[in-house]
């Protein structure tokens, strides 16, 4: 090493009379040899990384000092390792790492599909062609009124949702369409829209499912009479006695349960998939068993009762309870149409907007909740909106069996709350009153709205604003239950055999039994010889 | 506080309070000052409350830091290296924390509760080869009971990870890769999901 610089220290040492410790050591000759010495071992390089000790510290102390952390001397060791990192240089290798593609950049060309405009020119003659309702919801005004509530999803979501409902809007010939909630799940969440399909479609579905039930109405005739000719010729092992209960028709399309059709997708961007329409069946079971949702619609549901179908049944299921318990719109909104000719066990399925509703102001509609009603029919017993007895049907299908048979059950007929009943007439669970409402704001009452929040259903609110009104969903999909879930236990076992007198064990008859059993036959016998005599000789 | 404007200050919890708290069942009132009466719910409490001559009453108050003193300590978590534990023994924040990288986020065992951990001595001899004093001495995620109580996801095309749990519906914990953000927080009825195990 040469002779210092003036910014490296040890600058000046050389010289005698400016050492520091001049006064004190005696022999400045062997001190300079140590600092050389020590400044020799600092700087050598060293084999791995090429840097020295020397230069590394140089940047630390250039480093703190220029940044001057609290507590410098707790995190030296991170700041040393920092300068090391600062100092790795990236090289240009010939051969170049691939490109990995960030997964943000796999999503955002998922969404960036849902800011195409297509087709262009052909839009803008369809629009001004059509005047009626618009079927797209205006999702963003929504979420605007919910956000109030502080409810609802980030901005960017529902914007992304209202893209997606857009597209489906065009691919679909839908009718009405609204975003009815999104759903959490374990792996991804489902984002559901409730759509209502324009008529044409709807009657080839019910074609073709008429015709499935007819067929296996028939194949289930044919097995009875093969099995009534089977047991004529031998014994066979017994038969379960278990008679399932016969399968509760479902309702058609566009009526009750299944008058909406569901369209769910698990992200703004990925297609809609059509959930199929619910049966009673699944309602019914659906109400017994408590699950959650992971986000695939082909998953099984595996649950005590067996749950017919997978998850995407379990999540018709749900929606179906849920839009059923909570849709509510303001009292007036909606009535019956004026002429009615209905029979009276369907009951009125049809409500059209009042257009002479005239929107009560907020105040009203928070406090009392008979502002409010359900506009959707609520779901009897039985899985259906509309009650149906199974008795009748029976007698039509079964008259090839005995009557003994049949089981005459004698079935209550079940009657729901009649269509647009007012939500005050809820009932609660324990002191749980049904519903919540507040006011958005009680700073503000002119601008304020009236939310209402489900307690029945965690999760399901809706908001009224002058004529705008909505229900939403933002949660799990299970009803709100006090008392914990217990799960039906299961039915006791069968009795393998029907008691019969041939199959049950006896006691073995002794022999004084026997013998007096022989006795008594060999009297009766002497009996029926002696009244043979006597008839042979009246001839 | 109810409004936002008016904060009233918790007293911390208290053993009893936990105690009673975990018998109250239903949900919240909105009122602190609401009273549930023990007499239906442990009879026994009630008549030592007596005994020492208070009312055998708990009021919603003590239910309200009872509950969120429980939800803290079963499923308040942060992720692994924001917290490190000095030599001395007390455990301070890490400065020096960049965040978790994206696969590491997305697995359950990158996430500690932070609470007095239980379970740390009872891993293989394999596992306790990897970790690192300074930054692994809480219990992790992975051995949580019943197993899968928490659901990871990955929103904003995985910028930001999102982990539910299901044990207390409505926790959220959300964290940004590569970067010092995260934290969690409670929305929901404040009620424990008992249900857990039918669900999964």
């Amino acid at each position: 090493h040469g002779p210092y610089q003036p910014h490296e220290p040890g600058y000046g040492l050389d010289q005698p009379g400016y050492s520091p410790y001049e006064d004190e050591i005696p022999d400045p000759q062997a001190q300079i040899l140590a600092i050389k010495n020590a400044k020799a071992y600092l700087l050598k390089t060293s084999t791995k990384s090429g840097l020295n000790l020397y230069d590394h510290f140089a940047n630390i102390l250039t480093k703190i000092l220029d940044e001057q952390p609290t507590n410098a001397v707790d995190i030296i060791e991170n700041i040393s390792k920092d300068v090391k990192w600062a100092q790795f240089r990236k090289k240009m290798d010939t051969l170049r790492d691939e490109h990995l593609i960030p997964p943000t950049f796999e999503a955002a060309e998922k969404y960036k599909a849902l800011f195409v405009k297509e087709g262009g020119e052909e839009e803008h003659e369809e629009l001004e062609e059509e005047m009626g309702k618009p079927s797209l919801p205006n999702v963003m005004e929504t979420a605007f009124y919910f956000e109030q509530a502080g409810i609802g999803l980030s901005k960017d979501e529902s914007y992304y949702i209202f893209l997606a409902l857009k597209n489906l809007n065009n691919v679909q010939p839908i009718q009405t369409c609204r975003f009815w909630g999104k759903i959490l799940g374990l792996e991804m969440n489902y984002i559901i829209a409730e759509v209502q399909l324009r008529e044409e479609e709807e009657e080839e579905e019910i074609g073709e499912e008429g015709e499935e039930i007819i067929a296996e109405g028939q194949k289930e005739i044919g097995q009875a009479e093969e099995e009534d000719e089977q047991k004529e010729k031998e014994p066979e092992p017994p038969k379960s006695t278990y008679k399932p209960p016969p399968d509760i028709p479902k309702e058609a399309n566009g009526t009750g349960t299944n008058k909406y059709v569901y369209f769910v997708c698990n992200e703004p961007g990925k297609p809609w998939v059509k959930l199929p329409p619910v049966t009673p069946a699944q309602i019914v079971c659906a109400r017994q068993i408590k699950k959650f949702f992971t986000g695939r619609l082909d998953a099984p549901v595996v649950s005590f009762p067996p749950f017919p179908g997978n998850e995407a049944n379990y999540l018709r299921a749900q929606i179906a309870r849920i839009s059923a318990g909570t849709h509510v719109s303001p009292t007036g909104f909606y009535q019956f149409p004026e002429d009615e000719e209905e029979e009276e066990e369907e009951g009125a399925d049809i409500y059209e907007e009042n257009p002479e509703f005239e929107p009560p102001p907020v105040v009203e509609m928070v406090e009392s909740l008979a502002m409010w009603a359900h506009h959707v029919k609520e779901i009897l017993k039985q899985g259906r909106c509309v009650w149906i007895n199974l008795a009748q049907k029976s007698e039509e299908n079964e008259e090839d069996e005995e009557e003994e048979e049949e089981e005459e059950e004698e079935q209550q007929e079940e009657r729901g709350q009649p269509l647009l009943t007012l939500i005050s007439e809820d009932e609660g669970m324990k002191n749980i009153p049904a519903w919540t409402a507040q006011a958005s704001t009680n700073l503000i009452p002119e601008y304020s709205v009236a939310i209402l929040q489900s307690n029945r259903w965690p999760g399901a609110y809706a908001f009224a604003s002058g004529r705008k009104f909505e229900n939403i969903y933002f949660g799990w999909g299970h009803k709100y239950n006090p008392e914990s879930h217990t799960p039906a236990l299961p039915p006791p076992a069968e009795a393998e055999f029907p008691s019969e007198p041939g199959i049950t064990e006896t006691v073995d008859p002794t022999v004084e039994e026997e013998m007096a059993f022989k006795a008594a036959q060999e009297e009766a016998l002497a009996a029926a010889e002696e009244e043979e005599d006597e008839e042979g000789e009246d001839d | 506080s109810l409004n936002c404007l008016d904060w009233s200050l918790l007293t911390p919890a208290t053993k009893e309070m936990l105690a009673l708290a975990e018998q109250l069942k239903g949900r919240f009132q909105g009122d602190p000052s609401f009273e549930y009466s023990l007499a239906e719910i442990n009879a026994e409490a009630a008549a030592r409350l007596v005994q020492s001559g208070k009312e055998p009453v708990i009021k919603e108050e003590a239910r309200l830091i009872a509950t969120i003193e429980q939800i803290d300590r079963a499923v308040g978590i942060v992720p692994r290296g924001a917290f490190v534990k000095t030599p001395l023994g007390s455990v301070h924040e890490n400065r020096h924390f960049e965040g978790l990288s994206l696969v590491e986020a997305k697995k359950l065992s990158s996430y500690f509760h932070f609470t007095e951990p239980a379970n740390l001595k009872n891993k293989t001899l394999l596992e306790k080869a990897d970790l690192d004093p300074s930054t692994d001495f809480l219990d992790s995620l992975e051995h949580d009971i019943p197993r899968g109580s928490w659901s990871i996801q990955l929103e904003k095309g995985g910028t930001v990870v999102v982990l539910r749990s299901l044990l207390w519906l409505g926790l959220t914990f959300y964290h940004v890769p590569m970067t010092k953000q995260f934290g969690y927080v409670y929305f929901g009825t404040g009620e424990k999901n008992l249900d857990l195990p039918f669900m999964l």
